[in-house]
């Protein structure tokens, strides 16, 4: 019931945000950041309680044992053995269509839910001044975004799924085509129809499997455990992973279908970059994990090869053109596609070791891009500009962001110290023993991802300051960041580095889901 | 006829006294407002008299009319369409220039015509309904006879109505050959056991052409956008529900009679009908620059849709037909309630950049218009969603695969002329001169009521949809074996 509260807070937040707005502005924005402390409450309590082993015994979601059930080959070896669920909520939904509402949380779930509310909530701050009119419309969208995202994490019912997973875009697609910046039109398209149709094809994937169980078992429904019983034949399998893959490579973004991201991001308000990158990236990642590799083992394992070399791919592409921006927030946006490429080749390693990595990095990257992103936005809202061009020598008037920016360049390009070296380390590590060559060249990308990141501070606050003709030092352009910022960066800074000198937490919340994946894929 | 078969026509035949009524209130010279009441009375009466009923059915008046379950369901959906048509009817035409009370008369008359659809079984009753709608519409479409657009939508549809009632003519009489029946039952029998009945299959390709143009399927879409524009907003939107609701009834009918999904020949028509109006539709939408016309090539699109969920011909596919359709309607029906409260009394609210801004401006009919469009896209939260979900569920139970990939591929396209439209409502525009207080405060005020009313319904479908679903299966269980 807790994880209906969970997502239940965020979206009649969102509804009282814009109706108190009608008829008293200024109130959006703290019920608003109420419901996503509220929210964080919850979930540091849930942290608090599993992290800590006092909780009671995980719950096991399975069915009863069927005996008459075909098993299926090696995924369902023991699911009655150690699980890694944590709580389960079920509800009737749809019943005739075997449609449930089912919430269902596993330390994968947990540590993602609580990314999400963290940059949530630094999403909310972040858009506090920035945003000025029709704001409690505005934070209805971010919060319902927000709700969207955390019901993605949560849901094991497949139907549930999908609509999680649409209810997430058309609010994104209203913060970037109202709030957006000057080619907002054009970015919200991009994005809505890019993901849609990996949607719709994953909805047909789905559909797919809800007919293959039901005629196999005779019970028709969505239910996640369910499906997982059933066997499929392998060119069935094929198909329809890739109908899901369509939906999560899209998300992710790999590379031939990344075209969406660097225009929504750069459009976005600063607080939708944030989501974008922080968190709507992620549920492509989790999406792979959670349901692309439990339901079709052989079809991934063929496929494997295919997809780190995607991923590779993704991360010399990504980090070649984010070298080559001169808006500062395209460069951010091309950096996500480089980073996520390295999800990709984790996953696909199929290996604890790269997989703890992975999770590792989606909280990495989330936080160092997310604050990445609250930078540029910052220096948006002083500058008015996000030209590389235009800027430049800002270390002199604001030497606390630049210091602060400093960190998550050094973060983002991966230094030890900082989560993103251990994700990226544990990657390559697990990656290599079987893909030696594709570990290689993606280590040379890491040179890479230096240069970037240097050029990015030597052009932005470091190097020559842009001539007073393009951009006049007004007050308000010299002005360093204020107490609300400091927290917003300062936040993240902790969570960054805390990461980065103590995953072991993280990594023992994710273990057991895991090592139940990985257990899949042992020969 | 005996008493139980009187009960079970009683709400036709209160329907058929709906306009007698009219017309008796016109001679004693009654006002618009009288009539508007008078007729929402009537049908509430229907509503009335099928709940009334409903323990009477499935019962057989033979040999035209059968009431059972699927007739029940279908009459339900064209009275409440009529019902907020009606409504929006009343604003509409007492703002303009004719007399709007003979309206009602075609109004109830083409109701009736396509009502007596729903529950035909005979070809004979079939053309009788199908007749007295079309000929209801050729007046209807051409009712503000002063303007050019009205009288040559009129003009298109009466051409290419007749033309379709002579192929359908024509496809009977081909069938009555093969089967020596009228009667739908009878044709089943009449029919071989084995082998291809190539006169059978010749009828039913020209009674699908017919069908096609009643429809509005590609290639037989020639007309939609035209009248669409043309006709006044009310009849527009019932031509788009109303009239289309009673064929795609009497389709359903015919073909569950006749086990039409066993003929591998008609099939592949009706896929290439139905694949055809995906594409051509959505194509078609996307460089309009009228809302009307944009709903016409849309409603083309949709209709491709809802074959998919023809084409099975179980229980699955009749039900996902059903619900594609209410919510269809639902949403088609606050659209055009939109476009008929921002209509002036010169012309149509159609164009495009009449709707910039229209969220800031009115926040409650544009966020009716951008729910309306979300859910034509099928975006979950809204009807429209659920609809097209139970579609793909029904096609792919069936594994007809080229019409669900070609299904999902032009939603992709569909989706980018309804986001064009929506990012319009959302655009931000000066401040626009405030409108002039509505002539009509009650029937205004009213209308924006169930424009609420009806959002609110696309969302309780598209979030809650069991009840729905499960009066829909248990009424379509109710039928004559």
């Amino acid at each position: 019931m807790i994880l209906v509260w969970i997502i239940g807070l965020l979206l009649c937040g969102g509804i009282l945000c814009w109706l108190t707005d009608t008829w008293k502005a200024g109130y959006a924005k703290w019920i608003a950041l109420a419901s996503v402390v509220a929210d964080g409450l919850i979930i540091s309590a849930l942290l608090v309680h599993f992290v800590t082993g006092t909780g009671p015994q995980a719950v096991s979601p399975y069915p009863a044992p069927q005996v008459t059930t075909p098993s299926a080959e090696p995924h369902a070896a023991s699911p009655h053995a150690a699980t890694p669920w944590l709580i389960d909520y079920r509800n009737t939904w749809i019943p005739s269509f075997g449609i449930s509402l089912r919430l269902s949380m596993d330390g994968l779930s947990l540590i993602l839910l609580s990314l999400t509310i963290f940059l949530g909530l630094l999403a909310v701050l972040s858009s506090w001044k920035e945003i000025s009119e029709r704001t409690g419309f505005f934070y209805f969208n971010l919060l319902w975004t927000l709700a969207g995202i955390a019901g993605v994490f949560l849901a094991t019912d497949l139907f549930l799924f999908y609509f999680f997973w649409e209810v997430m875009l058309v609010p994104m697609y209203l913060l970037i085509l109202i709030w957006g910046d000057s080619n907002r039109r054009y970015a919200a398209y991009k994005f809505f129809l890019f993901t849609q149709a990996g949607g719709l094809l994953m909805l047909l994937a789905i559909l797919a499997l809800y007919f293959i169980h039901g005629r196999q078992s005779g019970t028709y429904t969505f239910d996640y455990f369910a499906i997982l019983q059933s066997t499929l034949s392998p060119t069935a399998a094929r198909w329809i992973m890739l109908g899901f893959l369509a939906a999560f490579a899209v998300k992710l973004p790999v590379v031939p279908l990344h075209n969406w991201l660097p225009d929504a991001h750069s459009e976005a308000p600063t607080a939708g970059s944030i989501v974008l990158a922080g968190l709507l990236l992620k549920t492509g990642a989790y999406g792979i994990i959670r349901f692309v590799l439990p339901f079709f083992p052989q079809a991934s394992t063929a496929i494997a090869p295919w997809a780190m070399l995607a991923g590779v791919i993704s991360i010399v592409y990504g980090a070649l053109l984010a070298f080559a921006q001169t808006d500062l927030k395209r460069l951010i946006a091309y950096t996500s596609v480089s980073h996520m490429g390295f999800v990709l080749l984790g996953i696909f390693a199929m290996q604890e070791t790269a997989m703890q990595g992975v999770v590792i990095q989606l909280i990495a990257h989330g936080i160092s891009t997310g604050a990445l992103f609250a930078i540029a936005g910052m220096i948006k809202e002083r500058l008015h500009t996000r030209e590389l061009a235009r800027m430049g020598g800002l270390q002199t008037s604001m030497p606390a962001m630049g210091n602060l920016a400093m960190v998550f360049a050094m973060a983002s390009l991966g230094l030890p110290l900082f989560g993103n070296f251990i994700a990226e380390f544990l990657i390559l590590l697990g990656a290599f023993p079987q893909y030696a060559t594709l570990v290689v060249i993606a280590s040379t990308a890491l040179v890479f991802s230096a240069l970037y990141c240097l050029r990015m501070m030597m052009r932005v606050f470091f190097g020559p300051a842009a001539p007073p003709t393009i951009t006049p030092p007004t007050a308000s352009a010299q002005q360093d960041i204020d107490s609300r910022e400091w927290i917003i960066l300062g936040l993240l800074c902790v969570g960054i580095v805390l990461l980065g000198l103590y995953p072991q937490p993280v990594m023992d919340l994710a273990k057991e889901t895991i090592q139940q994946l990985t257990l899949n894929f042992r020969i | 006829m005996n008493e139980l078969q009187f009960q079970a026509l009683l709400p036709f035949i209160v329907l058929a006294a709906a306009s007698i009524l009219v017309i008796l209130s016109i001679a004693f010279g009654r006002s618009h407002t009288f009539i508007q009441v008078a007729g929402f009375g009537m049908m509430c009466l229907v509503v009335l008299a099928m709940w009334l009923v409903r323990d009477a059915l499935p019962r057989e008046i033979a040999p035209l009319l059968v009431v059972d379950g699927l007739g029940a369901l279908f009459t339900g959906l064209i009275i409440f369409s009529v019902l907020v048509i009606g409504l929006l009817s009343f604003i509409y035409f007492e703002e303009r220039e004719e007399n709007p009370k003979e309206y009602y008369i075609l109004l109830f008359l083409a109701t009736l015509g396509s009502a007596v659809l729903t529950i035909s079984r005979h070809f004979i009753s079939l053309f009788i309904g199908l007749e007295l709608l079309s000929v209801s519409l050729y007046a209807l479409i051409a009712y503000l006879r002063t303007r050019n657009n009205a009288v040559e939508a009129g003009m298109k549809y009466l051409m290419l109505a007749a033309l379709s009632s002579a192929f359908l003519l024509f496809g009977m009489a081909l069938i009555y050959l093969e089967t020596g029946s009228m009667e739908f039952t009878g044709i089943a029998r009449g029919l071989p056991s084995s082998g291809t009945p190539i006169l059978f299959i010749m009828g039913m390709g020209f009674l699908l052409v017919a069908i096609g143009f009643k429809l509005a399927l590609a290639p037989f879409h020639l007309w939609a956008a035209d009248v669409y524009q043309g006709a006044p907003s009310p009849v527009t939107v019932f031509i788009a529900t109303v009239s289309k609701t009673g064929v795609f009834a009497v389709l359903l009918r015919f073909a569950q009679a006749v086990h039409l999904q066993q003929y591998p020949a008609a099939m592949t028509i009706v896929v290439v009908i139905s694949v055809a109006s995906m594409i051509v539709g959505n194509l078609l939408a996307l460089q309009q620059q009228n809302i009307k016309r944009l709903l016409a090539y849309s409603s083309i699109a949709h209709f491709g849709y809802l074959l998919v969920a023809f084409l099975p011909g179980d229980a699955a596919g009749a039900e996902a037909g059903f619900f594609y359709l209410l919510a269809y309607s639902i949403t088609l029906l606050s659209a055009f309630g939109v476009i008929t409260l921002l209509s002036t009394r010169q012309e149509d609210a159609g164009d495009l950049s009449g709707y910039r801004g229209l969220f800031w401006r009115d926040p409650v009919m544009g966020a009716v218009l951008a729910v309306a469009l979300l859910s034509l896209a099928g975006i979950p939260l809204t009807a429209g969603f659920l609809g097209k979900f139970l579609v793909l569920g029904a096609g792919i139970g069936r594994q007809l695969w080229v019409p669900v990939i070609v299904l999902v591929l032009t939603s992709v396209i569909g989706l980018y002329f309804y986001l064009r439209v929506i990012s319009t409502l959302f655009e931000k525009m000066p401040p626009a001169p405030a409108r002039a207080r509505p002539l009509h405060p009650f029937f205004y005020y009213a209308t924006y009521a169930v424009l609420i009313l009806l959002m609110g319904l696309s969302f309780w479908l598209g979030t809650f949809p069991r009840p729905a679903i499960r009066e829909i299966e248990a009424l379509l269980n109710i039928r004559l074996l």
